[in-house]
């Protein structure tokens, strides 16, 4: 299953990392990453797969609350389907 | 590959513009709990409703959850309890209230709609037990909601009922006086009910419906009027309903994945997706300010009727395209105490009940969520209702009434019902009497369908 994983928030160091190795740990593989910094605010848009089957999305959602909750960061993780659904014919 | 620039504009239509999914509805029918024991038959409506409701609670938290997307309301409908009760040897039906009451507490949903009766042409004494019973079931049930059928195109419009309908608010907002008349917010007096709707008042699980239905009704005024902001002043209306257009078809197609996903998960058949633009009370997310967008300075004031009738046509078009089936009562609501720009737009006098009920003419659904004196009388209520209906009959269109006479006000007051509900100020309605129109009673007949001008 791919999906899209969005963090928003004030820039500080170690946030991909912090992101990236959570992602590790549950087995998903990044496919794009997008990231700007904008008058300090972070954006950074990733586009996973989940390669584990065992690993749901909302055990991933949760995971990433935590990792939120560390690193003061909004993160959502949300099925790609609802992008595509939205913005193509 | 979906672009950052396309992600941070979907987030932006979540966390900002209001956008979410108003409802998931899931329709049952009821036709196998009739019963000659009343007693029984209100135990089969409730095993029914709670075994096919079960998981709706949780599937919805988890589409919710999986794709980000807010869904504000789980919701039930049933077929028409007039014709579930008809075989139950009781003159109060009530009891079939309290049953759908239980049974949404048990599944946890936040209403149920199909307390319902269809009289378009003729009533049943089932029919008339139903309604006689509404005042009471709607003061004793929290979440119940009730809906009558008066007219249709084909049938004409059941003046009988229509009067009928008119003493009936005035007793339910007596029997609800003491929360503003919160009863009448749950009861809405149709024209060409339609048979999927997924929003309340007026939801019920047609005849014409399987054993049971995923519907879904979206919701996002604030889209439409955020895309709009983007226009400059002087762009052309063909830029206009392109505008709208295209976020219809955004919205639609969020509704089309979660109605899918809720009918995969419940395994029960997916129905519609009603594209109706529905308002509610937070600032921006409102279909006056949409509107007032266009270029009209207040809600109300002249141009408002073409402003409306450019928004229903240019969702439905943006919208049909992104369902592969789309009903309900799809089109733009305007309900005056769910809709913040319409309440400042009635204060402030530019809206009137005259232009609202214009305006009905080329939107869904009608005269929707106002509040109305005290003391205005049973008939005047009736011939509000009647005002509506011949709308609707002729037009072959759904118009409603949800009107609430609030006990003990005026004009200059307003009444509040909280949550999606909101808040209606007082309008007034004409002193002069049409009573000996509404005591003629019989049939206005359905009208002619050919030399039409």
């Amino acid at each position: 299953m791919k999906a899209f994983i969005t963090v928003l928030g004030r820039d500080r160091r170690g946030i991909i990392a912090a992101v990236s190795a959570k992602l590790l740990e549950y087995g998903v593989n990044i496919l794009d990453i997008t990231q700007t910094v904008l008058q300090n605010n972070f954006t950074m848009i990733m586009f996973v797969e989940l390669e584990d089957p065992s690993v749901t999305i909302e055990m991933l959602s949760d995971a990433m609350d935590e990792v939120a909750k560390d690193i003061s960061m909004v993160i959502r993780v949300q099925r790609e389907d609802i992008f595509d659904s939205m913005n193509r014919i | 590959m979906i672009s950052a620039h396309e992600v941070m504009q979907t987030l932006e239509m979540f966390d900002h513009q209001h956008l979410d999914v108003r409802t998931i509805t899931l329709g049952i029918s009821l036709q196998d709990c009739a019963h000659p024991v009343a007693k029984i038959a209100a135990q089969r409506i409730y095993d029914k409703i709670t075994h096919t409701a079960e998981r709706l609670p949780q599937v919805s938290h988890d589409i919710s959850r999986q794709f980000g997307v807010p869904i504000i309301n789980r919701r039930i409908s049933v077929t028409p309890i007039a014709q579930v009760a008809a075989a139950s040897e009781t003159e109060d039906y009530v009891i079939f209230a309290q049953a759908l009451q239980r049974a949404a507490d048990t599944v946890g949903v936040d209403f149920i709609g199909g307390f319902s009766a269809l009289v378009h042409k003729g009533m049943t004494r089932a029919d008339e037990k139903l309604i006689r019973s509404i005042p009471e079931a709607l003061a004793v049930t929290k979440n119940v909601c009730s809906s009558v059928n008066v007219g249709s195109t084909r049938a004409g419009i059941n003046m009988d009922a229509v009067r009928l309908m008119g003493e009936i608010i005035k007793l339910t907002a007596e029997r609800t006086k003491d929360d503003d008349g919160l009863g009448c917010a749950k009861l809405v007096v149709f024209a060409n009910a339609v048979e999927d709707n997924p929003f309340m008042a007026g939801a019920f699980h047609g005849v014409g419906e399987g054993e049971s239905v995923v519907n879904v009704g979206v919701s996002g005024p604030g889209v439409v009027k955020h895309a709009l902001e983007k226009l400059t002043t002087t762009a052309s209306f063909d830029d206009v309903a392109e505008t709208i257009k295209k976020t219809a078809f955004q919205i639609t197609r969020m509704g089309q994945l979660v109605a899918r996903e809720a009918s995969k998960r419940l395994n029960v058949p997916f129905g519609i997706v009603d594209l109706s633009l529905a308002p509610t009370p937070a600032r921006g997310d409102s279909v006056a300010r949409i509107l007032e967008e266009m270029g009209l300075e207040v809600c109300g004031t002249h141009g408002t009727t073409a402003a409306l009738a450019l928004l229903n046509d240019a969702v439905k078009k943006g919208g049909v395209m992104a369902s592969s089936h789309v009903g309900g009562l799809s089109g733009a609501f305007i309900p005056v105490s769910e809709d913040e720009g319409m309440i400042a737009a009635v204060e402030n006098g530019t809206l009137t009940l005259e232009k609202l009920e214009a305006m009905t003419c080329v939107c869904s659904v009608g005269l929707d969520m106002i509040a109305v004196p005290g003391d205005t009388s049973a008939q005047t209520l009736s011939a509000i209702i009647a005002d509506e209906a011949a709308i609707g009959v002729v037009n072959n269109k759904t118009t409603a009434v949800r009107v609430i006479p609030a006990p003990g006000k005026t004009v200059g007051d307003s009444v509040s019902f909280g949550g999606l509900l909101g808040t209606a100020p007082v309008m007034p309605v004409h002193n002069e009497s049409s009573e000996v129109f509404i005591h003629r009673g019989g049939r206005i007949p359905a009208p002619l369908h050919s030399l039409r001008n």
